[in-house]
């Protein structure tokens, strides 16, 4: 059976370069204005809300003992979480030989940027004093005290860091080769300029693209470990604790399938959205969405193998803590945080067993949306709903968000859209030159007559 | 003394003590004084010498791990050999971090770049080397930029053609 074609309807070179660099050298549309005024109010209007919590303390939230963690550090695993689809595209796949990646990494790989970003953002502020929050980076000088290099909490610090840098690092050096293309078809000249610098002199010599390549290799191979780790660490945070409900060793790998399938869930959203509002349907097919619908599958599948397990080792391990926190995250008051989870991340993506499901824009659309929901709500019931029954019934409390817990995780989502905005409006969405070096085409041995139009094209020219 | 070697910059000033405590006693001096860029040589580290000097502790014994030296104890947790697997999380994320920077860094270097201009880019055509119409064009002269010494003025309109460029 012969292979998809990566790209449909015969699109030469030259058209998808017309297609992705023409983006950025349009005006912008109206749905676009429209969009970013949106997002951008939310991000000030969270901006703001971050102030009032560092201008008055940490009392605005709705934390109270027992439930020291709750939506600040939710947010913090559920945005965390979301960038690991990107850097699975961008380094597994690429590693498995996944050619249709090409389609769609650039922007998975913005995604986990943005995404990072928004994380980073509530472990900092959820401190208390902001003011010592350096306290946190390896700096040898007060009270001749270092970091506690043991606690979970610092190797959060130092694995988020990596990874933002390392896949900054992916992301730009994919970008570089694209970015030339921008500035060579530049006409303006502040556009000339800027692109000009971004591209860093870039001129696509083959004694540049083999170091590249390599680089690339590499830069992927180093990436496939970290993307296991950065998730693996954060559940330490949870894992190496005593908490009921946190202290287990399936944390880690339970943790890193949920990251891909929340992740992928956000790359659909993402991906539908902007290959509709850009006309990019020849560049982003249904095989794409359809291969990627399959990974929905397998990962909610494994989430929903992990819960089906963590109930268990509850039943299994003879703790009655542990039991009574499984039963409670079922059965107790926050029942419907559970039920959430399990229809939104292991029911729903069930669909996408049928080949229909995964080729409609609107189931795809439906179970991206239940799993980006279910995604929060898993980590809500991880996190704040383990910890609001704990050992001493004396302390058993409700958690109730505050309207400064709202807007600001609605304030870092109005951020992560503002940012993936600005970057669909002025980079190139896919990485052409990666899309273009799976063509056909592209293989020094294929020697097919070109497509009609392009003949008649370069006729003309001459 | 010559005259030429007046004419040398001066480089500073320099004095001879007789003991350890003379040069003690003259540091805690110069300290007092308020001079910054100075220093006491002798054979032996002399202890003390630091506070005499106005010195603070070398940072180097801050690059020793918290749990050998100073014991940092948090919730009773034990700090003997058994806890190394505790500092392996940040030691791998380093591992990476430094990978990262090696093979960004490292092909901009290889590849002589950032710079702001090429001489190729004199060429106006070249700018289409990165769109693929300009492929097609410009196959060979994008994989065989002619440069070098066999590479004459009369050569440079034969060649391409002949090895088949557009």
């Amino acid at each position: 059976m012969p292979r998809p074609a990566m790209v449909e309807n015969n699109r030469s070179m030259h058209w998808i370069t017309n297609l992705l660099a023409g983006i950025p050298e349009r005006k912008a549309p109206l749905w676009w204005w429209v969009a970013i005024a949106v997002t951008g109010s939310f991000a000030t209007f969270g901006v703001f809300c971050i102030i009032y919590l560092l201008w008055t303390g940490v009392g605005v939230w709705g934390n109270n003992l027992p439930m020291a963690w709750a939506w600040g550090i939710t947010n913090f695993v559920f945005w965390i979480g979301i960038g690991h689809a990107g850097t699975l595209i961008s380094a597994i796949l690429f590693l498995c030989r996944q050619k249709w990646r090409t389609a769609v990494n650039r922007s998975a790989e913005a995604m986990t940027l943005f995404a990072v970003m928004c994380a980073a953002i509530f472990p900092a502020i959820h401190v208390g004093r902001i003011w010592m929050i350096w306290f946190v980076a390896p700096v040898p000088v007060p009270n001749w005290i270092w970091p506690n290099f043991r606690s979970p909490l610092l190797w959060d610090v130092f694995a988020v860091s990596t990874y933002f840098t390392v896949s900054f690092f992916f992301w730009y050096l994919g970008l570089v080769p694209d970015v030339a293309t921008v500035r060579d078809r530049a006409r303006g000249r502040v556009a000339k300029f800027c692109y000009g610098l971004l591209a860093l002199g870039w001129r696509g010599g083959h004694r540049q693209w083999r170091h590249y390549e390599m680089s690339y290799l590499i830069l992927a191979g180093i990436s496939t470990p970290l993307v296991l780790s950065v998730h693996s660490t954060v559940s330490f945070d949870f894992a190496t604790s005593l908490i009921p409900g946190w202290h287990t060793t399936i944390f880690p790998p339970y943790f890193v399938a949920g990251a891909i399938f929340g992740g992928f869930a956000m790359v659909l959203t993402l991906l539908i959205s902007s290959r509709a509002l850009f006309k990019l349907h020849d560049v982003i097919t249904w095989n794409h969405i359809d291969v990627m619908c399959k990974i929905t599958l397998l990962t909610g599948s494994m989430v929903g193998y992990s819960y089906c397990m963590e109930f268990f080792v509850a039943y299994y391990g003879a703790d009655p803590f542990g039991r009574y926190i499984f039963l409670n995250r079922y059965f107790g008051p926050y029942w419907w945080v559970g039920y959430w989870m399990f229809i939104g991340n292991v029911l729903m993506p069930q669909l996408f067993w049928v080949r229909a499901f995964r080729r409609n824009v609107w189931t795809v659309y439906l179970v991206a949306m239940c799993a980006n929901a279910g995604m929060w709500f898993e980590r809500f019931a991880i996190i704040a709903v383990s910890l609001h029954r704990d050992f001493l019934p004396s302390s058993w409390q409700m958690y109730y968000p505050t309207w400064v817990d709202i807007f600001t995780f609605a304030g870092t989502i109005g951020l992560f859209l503002t940012l993936f905005l600005l970057f669909i409006r002025f980079l190139p969405t896919v990485a052409m030159s990666e899309v273009k070096s799976v063509l056909p085409e592209a293989d020094p041995h294929h020697y097919e007559p070109l497509p009609a139009k392009i003949v008649a094209m370069e006729e003309t020219q001459a | 003394m010559s005259a030429a070697a007046v004419k040398k910059r001066t480089f500073g000033v320099i004095a001879e003590f007789g003991s350890a405590a003379e040069l003690y006693r003259a540091a805690e001096r110069v300290r007092d004084q308020g001079y910054r860029f100075w220093d006491a040589h002798s054979p032996f580290p002399i202890h003390g010498l630091n506070e005499a000097m106005g010195l603070k502790k070398s940072h180097l014994l801050e690059y020793i791990p918290t749990s050998f030296l100073f014991a940092l104890i948090v919730r009773g947790k034990p700090v003997d050999f058994f806890t190394v697997p505790a500092f392996f999380p940040i030691m791998f994320e380093l591992t990476i971090l430094f990978a990262g920077f090696t093979a960004f860094f490292g092909v901009f270097v290889m590849n002589r770049l950032p710079r702001l201009h090429h001489p190729l880019f004199d060429h106006a055509p070249f700018a289409r080397v990165t769109e693929p119409r300009g492929f097609y064009r410009y196959r060979i002269g994008r994989s065989q930029v002619c440069r070098g010494r066999n590479f004459g003025v009369s050569r440079r309109d034969r060649w391409p053609r002949s090895n088949g460029a557009l």
